[in-house]
């Protein structure tokens, strides 16, 4: 029998020592009219020989495309130490850390995890991760109007440079909390958040918290001083939505205006996720010490055993849910454990160096890519500022749309088309260059997209 | 190795300049056209170290952990069950891992077919009408669900419902999911057989009442005798039913939550379906509801048109309670589910409910037999039973927690303790149907053989662990010096 490994007189021994005859007696406290039927529905079981033979037709069916789409997911190389040390069953196959002493190892890297993710981000503390980036936001948006009491309000400004997918999910988490998301536009000409945009946003209601993202959805570098310091004047809170690897380059958010942002969180799959069709990944939440209290999920904190010796253990529980139950700060009761474990052992070998490097060539392949398209008719980048890894242009010529199908057809992912969650911006493509692509990957894309817009299919 | 060794952070092992080098891309020039003012000036406090001490570092760590591979691993309510390797490399050939979340389905078919099939198996074992598979872990499936509990009476104009029951003996996430969709609880009491209280609940609903959010079998380990009656009140009070699946292994293949009268329901992929824990995630928490819910399921979800797979977003969905994740959800879990689902097929399905079902009631009639007090001694167990250590307690003065830490000297994982709370010293046991009969004797006489501990020599209970890595550890120590990351100054 598949993974049950009781012999016939296993069943017999152990049902006697019970005291029944068959196995169907113990669910006799169950009334005969809610038993299940036959589940014609579901498929008979497979040998692991016949289900690897469907999962490769599977995968083949998958194609295997040159990926110059990011929007929220970007290929990058993993090292191969990463998911064979994942893959180890003593992390992929234990819980979460309730018997701290015989969980040191996830405990550990979670601490470590915590301490790294904090310095990419100039941050005091962080947690030890939530779903993904649009779940980080929402979370992020509760904690700060549960950690601005003192704004009256329950009024969060997002720009609309913010990730559509990551609006639409802050939506989904905040929805009846009577909390009020208020969308904030965008100037036309730089694609960027202008700090005037946030005074008329905020009006005269107040406002608890600002986000702000970094790079920004169309890929422009906002102003984040000056938008930071216009979110304090408010008497609002800063959110940061950041890229982890835009942040070997760019500064951390703890260093944003004045005072620096309140809360940082991000999407962490470029830390050595595989794109795996949008996940796992994780979401990471980073703050300063002294707002740590009303930090969503799970927090790993050093301390000592009897005998004095350094250990770590799962801490501030009394946050929690199994613990608060209706008081809790978040419902949220697993992290995305082996995530972190892999983005953890990605930052130790990457390193800071590595991470810069890694960051330099994304940037240089999206900046030569933008004036490499820019010389192709019809194609136009929609803002000239600076970029981080990912750029918009505008196609005066076919749909994006057909555009995507055809450059699918010879084998590459495109881009994301824009129109549909930004319709001011027209006939519009975001893509990406990371490290992973080389000058030959980028020539191929601008052939192929010259070909197309000229007609070809 | 030396303590001191093994207790280092991998930045302890870090020097200036040192690198994985054959991991780096090469150098590259530095970028100037980012103005300065955007530039970091201080590189971050990552590790500098080599391949070889990072994979010794992380490898090291991985032996400080129980997991189930190493340790049998009893912990209640979580279904620790073996997770077989075949859904870890499966779900990781590398056209998977490659895809995009938004590449479009004609870039690739294999994928959305796997999910389109695992949505409708999961709706077939739990009598569901159609199943969301966006919800990334357990609790976003509870928010998922309780938020199209709230949908449907908001599309009725019935604002009037403000409540959800819940059990006292619920999962914490059951009252706190409640309460991020915007309603107040109430708890309900169980009744001393571990039925919830029916004269309880005629009294506690009425107008006010959005649903009520149920486990079955329940957190305390027995079924719910009452459920039919329980749906019959609630339905003629305009409530609705909500099943947490968390506890599903009992019953895979046997009962099936919509025959229940439940209108919307959660499954943990992690437990019952056998996808990794990994130490705490990622999970996944797939929704199913019944007709009337139909229109509120979470998106994405995977549609077919003319044998063709596409996404189902929200602008086909237009009364969808929206997104839980950026993307798809946990897609690599729901793939490991998939191909567990394909492994044991239908029979092997019934077979997970039956065995998880005769080795907690043999391991409750071992444990008996020994003089160990049940909780709920006149019922069958479901996959799980609890115990109840208050007479030890009282006559040598260990706790549940004393028990749970000796265990852990003896190579056993410690069940789940203290929960539920309205057991006093309790330790809530689950073996799942993957261990062997000799792994269950072997740990019944442990536990009788600590419970002689306790007699002779109670600190031997009080002082463990022994024979780990380290001794008890200090949680108040850790709240109050909240030290949670290391640093280059102060370490």
């Amino acid at each position: 029998m598949p993974f049950i490994p009781h012999t016939e007189t296993d069943v017999h021994e152990m049902l006697a020592a019970i005291g029944v005859e068959r196995i169907d007696d113990l669910f006799d406290e169950i009334a005969p009219e809610l038993r299940a039927g036959d589940l014609g529905g579901i498929p008979d079981g497979l040998p692991e020989m016949a289900v690897t033979r469907l999962m490769h037709e599977r995968a083949r069916a998958e194609g295997d495309m040159l990926c110059f789409t990011g929007a929220g997911a970007y290929p990058h190389h993993i090292p191969q130490a990463i998911w064979q040390i994942v893959g180890r069953g003593e992390f992929y196959s234990a819980y979460t850390p309730y018997q701290a002493e015989a969980s040191q190892g996830t405990l550990q890297v979670v601490y470590e995890f915590q301490s790294m993710i904090s310095a990419l981000a100039g941050m005091e503390v962080a947690n030890a991760s939530l779903y993904d980036g649009g779940s980080a936001l929402g979370e992020a948006v509760l904690m700060a109007v549960r950690a601005n009491r003192k704004a009256r309000s329950k009024r969060v400004l997002v720009p609309r440079t913010v990730h559509p997918h990551y609006r639409a999910v802050a939506r989904t988490v905040v929805g009846n909390q009577g909390l009020e998301l208020v969308d904030v536009p965008f100037a036309p000409e730089t694609g960027l958040t202008g700090v005037d945009a946030l005074t008329a946003a905020a009006g005269d209601e107040g406002v608890a918290a600002v986000v702000i993202p970094q790079p920004n959805f169309l890929g422009g570098l906002e102003d984040v001083d000056a938008l930071v310091d216009r979110a304090h004047a408010l008497g609002a809170l800063a959110v940061a939505v950041v890229n982890p690897t835009s942040l070997a380059l760019l500064r951390p958010p703890g260093e944003w205006g004045e005072q620096g942002a309140d809360i940082v969180i991000g999407e962490g799959q470029p830390l050595g996720i595989p794109l795996s069709a949008g996940g796992p990944y994780f979401g990471f939440l980073c703050t300063r010490k002294a707002m740590a209290r009303q930090m969503p999920g799970r927090v790993v904190g050093r301390t000592t055993d009897a005998d004095g010796h350094t250990g770590y253990v799962m801490t501030l529980r009394a946050r929690e849910q199994d613990i608060r139950r209706s008081k809790a700060t978040s419902n949220i009761c697993t992290n995305q454990g082996l995530m972190v474990t892999a983005a953890t052992i990605y930052m130790a070998l990457m390193g800071p160096e590595g991470l810069e490097r890694v960051a330099r060539h994304s940037h240089a392949g999206a900046v030569a890519l933008r004036s490499a398209l820019a010389g192709i008719q019809g194609v136009e980048p929609l803002f000239d500022g600076p970029i981080f890894h990912e750029f918009t242009v505008r196609i005066d010529g076919p749909p994006v749309a057909e555009i995507l199908d055809a450059l699918a057809g010879r084998g590459i992912l495109g881009g994301y088309a824009l129109e549909g969650a930004y319709p001011e911006v027209g006939n519009s493509l975001l893509l990406c260059s990371t490290e992973l692509h080389t000058e030959d990957d980028r020539a191929a894309y601008v052939e192929a997209l010259t070909e197309v817009l000229a007609g070809g299919r | 190795m030396s303590h001191d060794e093994a207790g280092k952070v991998i930045f302890e092992y870090g020097r200036e300049g040192r690198s994985a080098g054959a991991q780096l891309p090469p150098p590259a020039p530095d970028p100037d056209d980012l103005p300065a003012s955007l530039r970091r000036q201080q590189r971050p406090a990552l590790p500098e170290v080599s391949e070889l001490q990072a994979v010794r570092h992380y490898t090291r760590l991985s032996q400080k952990n129980f997991s189930i591979d190493t340790n049998f691993y009893p912990l209640g309510s979580c279904t620790m069950k073996h997770n077989p390797r075949a859904c870890n490399s499966l779900a990781m050939l590398p056209q998977f891992l490659g895809r995009h979340p938004l590449a479009p389905p004609g870039a690739g078919q294999g994928f959305l077919a796997c999910m389109h099939e695992l949505q409708d198996i999961l709706a077939e074992v739990t009598g569901m009408q159609r199943v969301s598979l966006a919800p990334a872990a357990g609790a976003q499936g509870e928010f998922a669900g309780v938020s199209m509990i709230r949908a449907y009476h908001d599309a009725r104009g019935d604002h009037e419902r403000q409540e959800i029951l819940v059990p006292d003996a619920a999962h914490g996430t059951n009252p706190a999911s409640a309460v991020m969709c915007g309603y107040r609880t109430r708890e309900l009491p169980t009744d001393r057989n571990g039925d919830v209280d029916l004269d309880a609940l005629r009294a506690a609903v009425g107008p006010q009442t959005a649903g009520i959010m149920l486990t079955n079998p329940s957190t305390v380990g027995v079924f719910e005798r009452h459920i039919a009656e329980i749906a019959a009140i609630v339905h003629e009070a305009g409530g609705l039913l909500y099943y947490d699946g968390a506890n599903l292994n009992a019953i895979l293949g046997k009962v099936r939550p919509g025959d229940m009268g439940f209108d919307v329901i959660h499954l943990n992929l992690h437990k019952t379906f056998s996808t990794p824990h990994g130490g705490g995630g990622p999970g996944a928490g797939p929704v199913g509801v019944r007709e009337t819910l139909l229109p509120y399921l979470p998106v994405p979800m995977v549609g077919e048109t003319d044998g063709r797979f596409h996404w189902l977003t929200e602008a086909d969905c237009p009364e969808t309670i929206g997104r839980m994740t950026a993307f798809a959800g946990n897609a690599g879990v729901l793939l490991r589910a998939y191909i567990y689902i394909r492994m044991l097929g239908r029979e092997g399905m019934i077979r997970v409910g039956e065995y998880a079902t005769l080795n907690a009631n043999y391991m409750m009639a071992r444990l008996r037999a020994e003089g160990f007090e049940l909780a709920f001694p006149e019922r069958r167990a479901s996959h799980e039973f609890i115990v109840t250590l208050k007479r030890e307690h009282d006559q040598y003065g260990v706790s549940a927690m004393d028990f749970a830490k000796r265990l852990l000297d003896y190579g056993f994982h410690a069940p789940t303790m203290y929960f539920p709370l309205l057991v006093p010293e309790c330790l809530l046991i689950e073996p799942t149907e993957t261990e062997t009969r000799e792994e269950i004797d072997a740990f019944v006489d442990v536990l009788v053989r600590i419970r002689e501990e306790a007699a002779s020599d109670p600190d031997i209970l009080h002082n463990a662990p022994h024979n780990l890595p380290l001794r008890r550890l200090d949680e108040v120590r850790a709240a109050k010096e909240l030290h949670l990351r290391w640093s280059p100054e102060t370490g």
